[in-house]
C-alpha cells in the first residue's frame, strides 16, 4: 500500500514538474520584463512556443547524423527523469532509491553530454563554439555541485535527496557555516549551468559569449521543442533542489495523506514563485561576464564547496 | 585441479608464440594464431571465474622445479589472482578476436604474432607467481614482449623512441621492485611469498617496500611522475597491442601492487593511505588533463589511462586508510571500488582503443585535426566508441559510473578517519576525484565529436570504410559487457566478495538478493543505485516522449544545408577542431599546467601568405624531473668518458688501487 501511494506520489511529481516547467520560465521572464518597465510576453507563452514548434517541420543540415536526431529525445529523457528525482511538494519519492544525489549530477552531465555531441554533429562553427564552452563551464560547475552534495550528504548522513530533504525538516540542524557556503555554491553553479545571465544570456543567441544557444543554433521544429523543455526542466529542478534542501519548511513527509500533499505543493508554488522573483531580480541587476571571467567566478564556487566539505570533515566527530 | 589447468594455457600459449615463428610466414597465419590464443584466453578466463565464483582464500598451489635450484617456481590462485586473471583474459580473449580481422592488414606479421601469445603468457604468470623471482622473472618477461611488440613498426618516427624510454622506465621499475623484494625477503633469503607472510617486516623496512613497490609497480601502471613512457609506447604498438597494454598490462601492475601492499605487508599503515590516494588523485586530474591536451587519437586514450589509474589508487589509497584504522567494511568497500573500476576500465578502454584501431585501418589516420565525420562512413565503429565514451566519461547507466560512484561514497565514509592529515586530504581527493570526472566528459565529447561527427577534414576521411566483421563483433561485445555491467554491477560486487574478505578482512553486504537488484553499499538509508530501473525508467521516459511526438506533433522532416546563422556553404575548415575544442580548457588549466604559450602570426594585409599559430605545451613534470636527471647522467658519463682513453700504466694503475680500496673495505668489514 505504500509502495503504491509512493508510486502514485512519484507519478504525480513526473507530470507535475513537467506542466509547471514551461510556466515557470514564464514567470521568470514576465518578471524581468515588469522590472524593466515592460508588459513582457503572457505568462502562458512557453507553452505556446512549445506547441508551435512542435507543429513545425524539422529542417535538419545534410551533414547531421542519427546522434542529432536522437540527442533530443535522450536529453528530454534525462532532464525528467533527474527532476522527477527531486522533492517538491513530497518526500518518499520511489526513484530516489534508484538514484541518489551523485547519480541526479550524473544524469545532467549524461543529458550534457548527448547535447555537446549534437553541437559537433552539424559541423558548424556555431555548435563547435557553443560545445566547448558548455564542456569548460560544466567542467568546473559539476565538481563545484558535487562539493556541495558532498557537504549535504555528509551532514544527512545521506546521498538520497529524499533522505537529506526529511533531515533537514526534521531535526534541528541549525544555522551552520557550511550549509551557508553550499547554499552560495549552489547558486552559482545553478546559475552556470542553466545559462542564466552573469554567465549566458537565455534571451539571445547572437553574441559573442553564447554558448547553449549557440550549441543548439541547429535545431528546428520538434526537436527544439524538447530541448526547450529540458531546460525549463533543468531551471525548474535547481529551484527545486535548493527549495526543497535549504528550505524543506512545507514539503510533505512520504505517508502524510492527501491534505498534507496538497498543503505541500501550495507551499511549493510559493516557493517557486520566490525563486522565480529573486532569479528575475538578480539578472536584471547584473551584467554578463566574458566568458573567460566565467572560470574564476565558478572556480569560486568550487572553492567554497570545498571549504564546505572540509569544515565537515574536521569539524565531525562520527 | 584448476591452477593446473591454467599453467597449461599459458603452456599452450608459449607454444603457439613458437610455432607463430616459422607459421608468420603464411597468408592465414594471423587467424591461425589469433584463434589459437583466442581459445586458449576463452578457457582461461572460464577457469578463472570458476575460480572466483568458488571463492575461499586458496584456490590451489604448486611448486614446479624450474627456476632457481633451492627455490623452484612457485605458483598459486587465490581469490585476488583469480580476479585479475579474469581482466587479463577477458581483455585477451577480446584482443584475440579482434586481431583475427586486425591483424590480416599487418604489414610485418613475423615481428606481431610471436611475441603477442608471449605477452598474454607473460602476463598470466605474473599474476599466478608465488614467490620473488617467479614474479619478477615473469614480470621482465611481460615487459621485454610487450617491449618487442611495440617496436614492432619500429620504422615509424617516433617509435624507436617510445620503445628506448619504455626499456629504461620497465628496467627502472624492476630494479624498484627487485629491491623491494629483497627488503621483504630478508636476511634470510626467504624468497616465496607463502614465507614473506609468515614474517611480515618492520614498520620501516615496510615503508621503504611501499615506496619501491609503488616506484616499481607505478612505473609500469602510469602513476604521476612515472606515466612518461606511458603515451609514448602504448600507441606505438599494434592497436589490439595497445589496448592489451593499456587496458590490461596496467592492471597487472595494480594487481602487483595490491599484491605487495594488502597481501605481503601485513598491517598497512593509515600514512601508507594517505600516500596511495594522494598520488592518484594528482595521477587522475594531470592525466586527464594531458589528455584533453592531445590531439592524436591513440595517444589521447593512452592519457586517458593515466587518469583511470589514479581513479583506481585512490580506491585503494582509501582502503588502505580504513584498513589501517581497522575500518573493515568501509576497506571493503573502497577496495570493491577500485578493484571494479580495474575491470571497468580494462573493459572500455579496450573497446576505445580497438576502435582508435578500426579507424587507423580504414583511413591511416590518428591525428584527429584530419578526421570527422566517420560515424556517416563507420556507423557501427562509432556506436561502439560512443558507449565506451559514455562509459568512460562514468555516465549512467554505464558501468564507469558505478564504479565512481562507490569510490565517491567511500570517500563519503571517511570522516570516520580519526588523522587529522587524511581528515584535510580526503575532501581534497574527493574534489580531485569530482574534476577528473568532468573534464573526462570534456574530454569524450572533443575524441567522439572532432574524430565521428561533423563533416570529413580529409580525403582519407572522406572515403572511410566500416572496418571487418570481427572486429566489429569484438566492440559490440565489449560495449554490451559496458552496460551489463553497469546496470546489473550487484552480482560484479558480490564476485568480488572473496577477494576483499582475504585482503580487508570483510565484505560489501551482499548484493545480488536484493529487490530490484539495487545496490546499497553501506545500509538502504544511506544511498542506494539501482542502473537498471533506472535505465528502464530512461527508456520509458525517451520512448514515452518519442511516441507522443509522432502521435500528436509533425512528423515531417526536411534536409537542407546546415543554418549555421545564414552563413553559406563552409568548408569543413570552418568547423571546430580539436585544437579549438580544448582551447578554453588549455587557456583555463594550461597556462599553469603546461605553461601552455599561443603565438600567433597574422601576416599584414595584402600579404597572402597564411596565418599562422603556435601553441607550445610543456610537461612540467618532464622539466621538473626528467630532465635533470638526463642532464647529472649526461655529465657523469662526459666525466667518465676520460676513463675511456687512458694510458696502459694508468690502467694498471687504476686496478690496483680499486684491488687495494676493495681490500681495505673487507678488512674494515671483518
Amino acid at each position: 500500500m505504500a509502495i503504491a501511494l509512493n508510486l502514485l506520489v512519484q507519478f504525480a511529481q513526473m507530470v507535475l514538474v513537467l506542466a509547471l516547467a514551461p510556466l515557470f520560465a514564464g514567470f521568470v521572464r514576465k518578471t524581468k520584463a515588469h522590472l524593466l518597465r515592460r508588459q513582457g510576453p503572457p505568462l502562458i507563452q512557453p507553452y505556446r512556443e512549445v506547441l508551435r514548434l512542435l507543429r513545425k517541420d524539422v529542417v535538419l543540415a545534410d551533414s547531421a547524423s542519427w546522434v542529432f536526431r536522437v540527442a533530443p529525445y535522450l536529453v528530454f529523457a534525462t532532464t525528467w527523469v533527474a527532476a522527477a528525482l527531486v522533492p517538491t511538494f513530497a518526500t518518499g519519492l520511489v526513484f530516489s532509491y534508484a538514484a541518489d544525489v551523485i547519480a541526479l549530477v550524473a544524469l545532467l552531465g549524461s543529458a550534457r553530454f548527448m547535447l555537446a555531441l549534437a553541437g559537433l554533429d552539424v559541423g558548424t562553427s556555431f555548435g563547435g563554439i557553443g560545445s566547448s564552452r558548455e564542456m569548460l563551464i560544466a567542467s568546473l560547475a559539476e565538481p563545484a555541485m558535487l562539493m556541495v552534495v558532498f557537504t549535504l550528504s555528509l551532514l544527512a548522513g545521506s546521498t538520497q535527496l529524499s533522505s537529506i530533504a526529511e533531515f533537514m525538516q526534521a531535526s534541528d540542524v541549525g544555522l551552520r557555516f557550511s550549509l551557508a557556503l553550499a547554499l552560495i555554491g549552489l547558486i552559482m553553479v545553478a546559475i552556470a549551468e542553466n545559462a542564466r545571465i552573469p554567465i549566458d544570456n537565455p534571451a539571445t543567441h547572437l553574441e559573442l559569449t553564447m554558448v547553449h544557444e549557440a550549441m543548439i543554433l541547429e535545431y528546428s521544429g520538434r526537436h527544439l521543442a524538447l530541448i526547450e523543455v529540458a531546460a525549463f526542466l533543468k531551471l525548474l529542478l535547481y529551484v527545486s533542489v535548493i527549495a526543497c534542501v535549504f528550505f524543506p519548511w512545507g514539503i510533505a513527509v512520504s505517508g502524510q495523506g492527501p491534505v498534507a500533499y496538497l498543503a505541500g505543493a501550495g507551499v511549493y508554488l510559493l516557493k517557486l514563485a520566490a525563486g522565480g522573483l529573486l532569479l528575475a531580480v538578480f539578472e536584471t541587476a547584473i551584467a554578463k561576464m566574458r566568458v573567460f571571467r566565467v572560470p574564476d567566478f565558478l572556480g569560486a564556487a568550487l572553492m567554497l564547496g570545498f571549504l564546505a566539505t572540509l569544515l565537515l570533515f574536521v569539524t565531525m566527530a562520527r | 585441479m584448476a591452477l593446473t589447468g591454467l599453467l597449461w594455457c599459458v603452456g599452450a600459449l608459449l607454444a603457439v608464440s613458437v610455432a607463430a615463428i616459422p607459421v608468420a610466414r603464411l597468408r592465414s597465419a594471423s587467424t591461425l594464431v589469433y584463434g589459437a590464443t583466442l581459445s586458449v584466453s576463452a578457457l582461461a578466463l572460464a577457469i578463472a571465474i570458476a575460480c572466483l565464483l568458488a571463492g575461499g582464500p586458496l584456490l590451489g598451489a604448486l611448486t614446479l622445479p624450474v627456476g632457481l635450484p633451492w627455490l623452484g617456481a612457485h605458483f598459486r590462485v587465490d581469490a585476488l589472482a583469480a580476479f585479475f586473471l579474469i581482466v587479463v583474459n577477458l581483455g585477451a580473449a577480446g584482443a584475440s578476436l579482434y586481431g583475427i580481422g586486425y591483424g590480416r592488414h599487418e604489414e610485418a606479421p613475423g615481428r606481431v604474432l610471436p611475441f603477442f601469445p608471449a605477452f598474454l603468457a607473460g602476463m598470466n604468470l605474473v599474476v599466478l607467481a608465488d614467490d620473488a623471482f617467479t614474479f619478477l622473472f615473469t614480470w621482465e618477461f611481460m615487459s621485454l614482449a610487450s617491449w618487442a611488440l611495440v617496436m614492432s613498426h619500429h620504422r615509424r618516427p617516433g617509435n624507436a623512441a617510445a620503445g628506448y624510454l619504455y626499456l629504461i622506465m620497465a628496467s627502472f621499475g624492476t630494479l624498484a621492485l627487485l629491491l623491494a623484494f629483497g627488503l621483504l625477503a630478508g636476511p634470510a633469503g626467504g624468497y616465496a611469498f607463502e614465507a614473506i607472510r609468515a614474517a611480515p617486516p618492520a614498520a620501516g623496512v615496510a615503508a621503504a617496500v611501499l615506496v619501491l613497490a609503488l616506484i616499481g609497480a607505478g612505473s609500469k601502471a602510469g602513476l604521476v611522475p612515472l606515466h612518461v613512457w606511458l603515451p609514448l609506447a602504448h600507441p606505438a604498438a599494434p592497436s589490439h597491442v595497445s589496448a592489451l597494454m593499456s587496458g590490461v598490462m596496467t592492471k597487472v601492475a595494480v594487481y602487483g601492487v595490491v599484491r605487495i601492499v594488502f597481501d605481503l605487508l601485513g598491517v598497512p599503515t593509515w600514512w601508507a593511505g594517505a600516500l596511495v590516494a594522494l598520488l592518484g588523485g594528482v595521477t587522475a586530474v594531470m592525466g586527464v588533463l594531458h589528455a584533453l591536451m592531445e590531439h592524436d587519437l591513440k595517444r589521447l586514450l593512452a592519457y586517458h589511462t593515466v587518469e583511470n589509474i589514479g581513479i583506481i589508487f585512490i580506491g585503494l589509497g582509501l582502503a588502505l586508510a580504513f584498513a589501517a584504522n581497522g575500518m573493515r567494511p568501509a576497506a571493503a568497500l573502497a577496495l570493491t571500488a577500485a578493484l571494479f573500476h580495474v575491470f571497468n576500465h580494462s573493459v572500455f578502454k579496450s573497446l576505445l582503443f580497438f576502435g582508435s584501431g578500426a579507424v587507423l585501418t580504414s583511413t591511416g589516420l590518428r591525428d584527429m585535426e584530419q578526421l570527422g565525420g566517420l560515424i556517416h562512413r563507420m556507423p557501427l565503429t562509432a556506436f561502439a566508441f560512443l558507449v565506451g565514451s559514455a562509459a568512460i566519461s562514468a555516465l549512467p547507466p554505464f558501468n564507469g559510473f558505478v564504479s565512481e560512484w562507490l569510490t565517491f561514497q567511500a570517500i563519503l565514509v571517511s570522516p570516520a578517519l580519526p588523522q587529522w592529515l587524511l581528515k584535510f586530504l580526503v575532501p581534497a581527493i574527493g574534489a580531485l576525484l569530482a574534476l577528473s570526472a568532468a573534464l573526462a566528459a570534456a574530454c569524450f565529447v572533443k575524441a567522439f565529436g572532432v574524430t565521428f561527427l561533423g563533416r570529413p577534414r580529409s580525403d582519407a576521411a572522406r572515403s572511410a570504410r566500416e572496418v571487418d566483421r570481427w572486429s566489429v563483433a569484438t566492440m559490440f561485445v565489449l560495449a554490451a559487457v559496458c552496460l551489463v555491467a553497469g546496470i546489473l554491477p550487484g552480482y560484479f560486487i558480490d564476485a568480488l566478495a572473496p577477494v576483499t574478505r582475504s585482503l580487508a578482512g570483510a565484505r560489501m553486504p551482499p548484493q545480488g538478493a536484493l529487490d530490484w537488484l539495487t545496490i546499497v553499499p553501506v545500509a538502504q538509508s544511506r544511498s542506494s543505485y539501482n542502473g537498471l530501473l533506472l535505465f528502464l525508467i530512461i527508456a520509458f521516459a525517451a520512448g514515452l516522449g518519442a511516441e507522443a511526438i509522432h502521435r500528436w506533433a509533425s512528423g515531417a522532416l526536411r534536409r537542407s544545408a546546415a543554418w549555421d546563422c545564414g552563413f553559406p556553404d563552409a568548408s569543413p575548415a570552418t568547423q571546430y577542431t580539436a585544437g579549438s575544442f580544448s582551447q578554453p580548457i588549455r587557456r583555463v588549466f594550461g597556462s599553469v599546467v603546461f605553461r601552455a604559450r599561443e603565438e600567433v602570426h597574422i601576416p599584414p594585409p595584402g600579404d597572402l601568405r597564411a596565418a599562422e599559430m603556435h601553441v607550445r605545451l610543456r610537461d612540467v613534470l618532464w622539466d621538473a624531473f626528467y630532465v635533470p636527471i638526463t642532464r647529472v647522467v649526461g655529465y657523469v658519463a662526459d666525466r667518465f668518458n676520460k676513463v675511456q682513453f687512458l694510458s696502459i700504466r694508468a690502467y694498471l694503475t687504476l686496478v690496483f688501487g680499486a684491488l687495494v680500496a676493495l681490500l681495505m673495505v673487507l678488512a674494515v668489514w671483518q
